[in-house]
């Protein structure tokens, strides 16, 4: 009772802030909380007339069907393995092109460099759907260096090894500017002394780089990969969509959890199946991240998120 | 992560003073720098090159030969096309600019509002309130009961707020604006809460003109999510009037549909119709403000980027 009446007397006190965030809040409630009600669907054989609580309850039917039939294992792997070659290729790319961003002499050229690097995280995923058309369908240009050079033209869209390299490929491209500038605002908070010192003791630029820069790099590294894997099971939506689209040809190597939902609800109208698969992403997205969260609170308290 | 808001130094300092000749390992490692700097620069320029050139190539060319990285002749035959009959292009750019300067100036208030009330630290709710929101990049119910939210009992279907709403605030721009206010010294609250300034006109008059580098750089995320946003029109939107300008772009793309061209008139001269080569000039055409206004953005977005320790 005291502790509705303390609630009230606050209320009262603060309106004007409560007033002010009410509108976020209402935001998140509609638009985040609400539809976690929603996730119930994932248990049910939807019928559109029925609504939510309308229709037939069916248990883990729909977890059930998807482990069975094997769906659930191979968009598993597939998210899995792509978010760990994006994770693991572009931050080995972006960690190289920081150093040699922060090391090179010349003022001019790294001001265009990071630039040019940049750039790409401007673009929509729909130019990237662009690119790839222009480059990879039968008119495209690597047909055209392929013919030039005598060779047969290799049909794209039949065939789905190669759409694996493609898809890491514009990833990487696209996050590269990104992740540069995180590492080499890191690395611009290492001293200058250190550097220094090494210099004296005669270490050459290789040696500086490997043992001071690599090692004070690596916290930052290690907590963007830690954090990173908490969502180990949300693809790139845009990326897959865009590049691949609905070739099922492809599936097999280029289906992720979230295609494999939009599909569920915008071709197969399949509202119980498709919930099911998203409520396993959400879930086990929720359980990593709690354990990463516990692990890095564990051993480095500063850097825990909550 | 744990850097300073700062501008980033471009350039650390190297001895310029003394005049020792470079050793071998420095030489090598410069070369080595330069040349795949380069490398990577030119990887994120020719895919946008090769769609320019693409929009310049002759239609006959396209077809005989296929998209090549330098066109034999320059051609603008894609471009009268599409500025023929611009009216579609017209019209998914006022949807763009209208959805985007609507949404950045709408969300651009909420965020800063709910970061300013966040980071008042006489507010006994905050942590419990930033928790309630940052929760929601914890766990989700998933697209479909969010698109049946959105649908069947908001009744957002083919309306422009479908475009407006789902990007609007974001957990991670409320805690960055939160931060930035955090840095505001408590003394300036203080000072005018004594000489009687309630809580909105303090916001309004002291906290908006001193996070102005806060609100241009999440003003410019949340603008440049807009600009980009084909997904919600793919799922809400139905009326062809009410494509975005990404959206279009990627209906002509696939095909699905055709840019409204005289092709008529095409057909009775008989000339090929630039089909290929428009979709890349389409693209071209969509895509360039953004990079006109590339250079002088630039800068807000890597501040944005390397603004310290976000903690939830």
């Amino acid at each position: 009772m005291s502790e509705k009446r303390s609630f009230l007397k606050e209320l009262n006190k603060n309106r004007t802030l409560f007033l002010m965030i009410a509108p976020t809040l209402l935001f998140f409630i509609i638009f985040s909380y609400i539809p976690m009600i929603g996730v119930y669907y994932a248990f049910t054989n939807f019928d559109f007339e029925g609504g939510l609580f309308g229709s037939e309850f069916v248990g883990f039917k729909n977890f059930e069907f998807l482990y069975k039939s094997g769906i659930l294992w191979n968009l598993t792997k597939n998210t899995v393995l792509y978010n760990l070659a994006f994770l693991i290729i572009g931050n080995i790319m972006q960690i190289i092109s920081a150093i040699f961003l922060a090391q090179l002499a010349s003022k001019w050229f790294k001001k265009t460099a990071q630039s040019l690097m940049f750039l790409p995280y401007f673009l929509s995923w729909v130019l990237v759907g662009a690119f790839v058309f222009n480059m990879f369908s039968d008119l495209g240009v690597v047909n055209t260096l392929l013919k030039q050079i005598g060779l047969q033209p290799y049909d794209f869209y039949l065939n789905a090894a190669p759409w694996k390299y493609i898809i890491v490929f514009f990833n990487v491209w696209k996050g590269i500017g990104y992740g540069t500038i995180i590492y080499l605002a890191a690395i611009m908070g290492i001293s200058d002394e250190l550097y220094e010192a090494a210099k004296i003791d005669g270490a050459n630029i290789f040696q500086q780089i490997r043992s001071i820069t690599l090692p004070l790099l690596k916290p930052t590294f290690i907590l963007l990969i830690l954090f990173s894997l908490g969502g180990i099971l949300k693809g790139q939506f845009d990326l897959f969509y865009q590049i691949i689209g609905n070739n099922g040809l492809l599936y097999d190597a280029t289906d992720i959890i979230d295609t494999y939902v939009f599909r569920s609800l915008t071709v197969n109208f399949d509202i119980g199946m498709g919930t099911a698969a998203g409520l396993y992403q959400s879930f086990f997205g929720f359980v990593l991240i709690m354990t990463v969260n516990y692990i890095i609170k564990k051993t480095r308290e500063e850097y825990a998120l909550f | 992560m744990h850097v300073q808001a700062e501008e980033l130094p471009m350039v650390r300092k190297t001895n310029k003073g003394t005049k020792i000749k470079p050793d071998k390992a420095t030489i090598a490692f410069n070369v080595i720098g330069y040349t795949l700097l380069t490398a990577i620069s030119i990887v994120c320029l020719i895919p946008f090159w090769l769609i320019v050139a693409g929009s310049f190539t002759d239609e006959m060319e396209i077809i005989a030969e296929g998209f090549k990285l330098f066109p034999n002749t320059i051609s603008f035959e894609a471009y009268k096309s599409v500025f023929a009959t611009p009216e579609q292009i017209y019209r998914a750019y006022g949807v763009t600019i209208g959805v985007t300067v609507a949404g950045s100036v709408l969300g651009l208030l909420l965020t800063s509002m709910a970061g300013y009330v966040l980071s008042r630290k006489d507010f006994i709710y905050r942590n419990s309130l930033s928790f309630f929101i940052y929760f929601t990049t914890l766990f989700s119910g998933g697209l479909i009961p969010w698109y049946i939210m959105m649908t069947k009992y908001l009744g957002l279907k083919d309306s422009y707020w479908a475009l407006i709403l789902p990007p609007l605030v974001s957990a991670w721009n409320i805690i960055l604006m939160r931060n930035f206010m955090k840095s505001i010294p408590d003394s300036v609250i203080e000072s005018a809460k004594i000489d009687g300034a309630g809580d909105f006109l303090i916001y309004r008059k002291i906290i908006l003109p001193l996070s102005t580098p806060g609100l241009a750089t999440i003003g410019l995320f949340l603008a440049l999510g807009y600009w980009n946003d084909w997904f919600n029109a793919n799922v809400f939107i139905t009326s062809d009037h009410k494509y975005p300008l990404q959206f279009l772009l990627y209906k002509i793309l696939s095909s699905a549909a055709v840019l409204r061209t005289q092709t008529g008139a095409y057909l009775a001269a008989n000339v090929v119709p630039p089909t290929e080569t428009l979709k890349m000039a389409v693209a071209v055409v969509a895509t360039g403000p953004i990079i006109l206004l590339y250079p002088f953005v630039q800068k807000y977005f890597v501040k944005g980027l390397t603004i310290g320790a976000v903690k939830g």
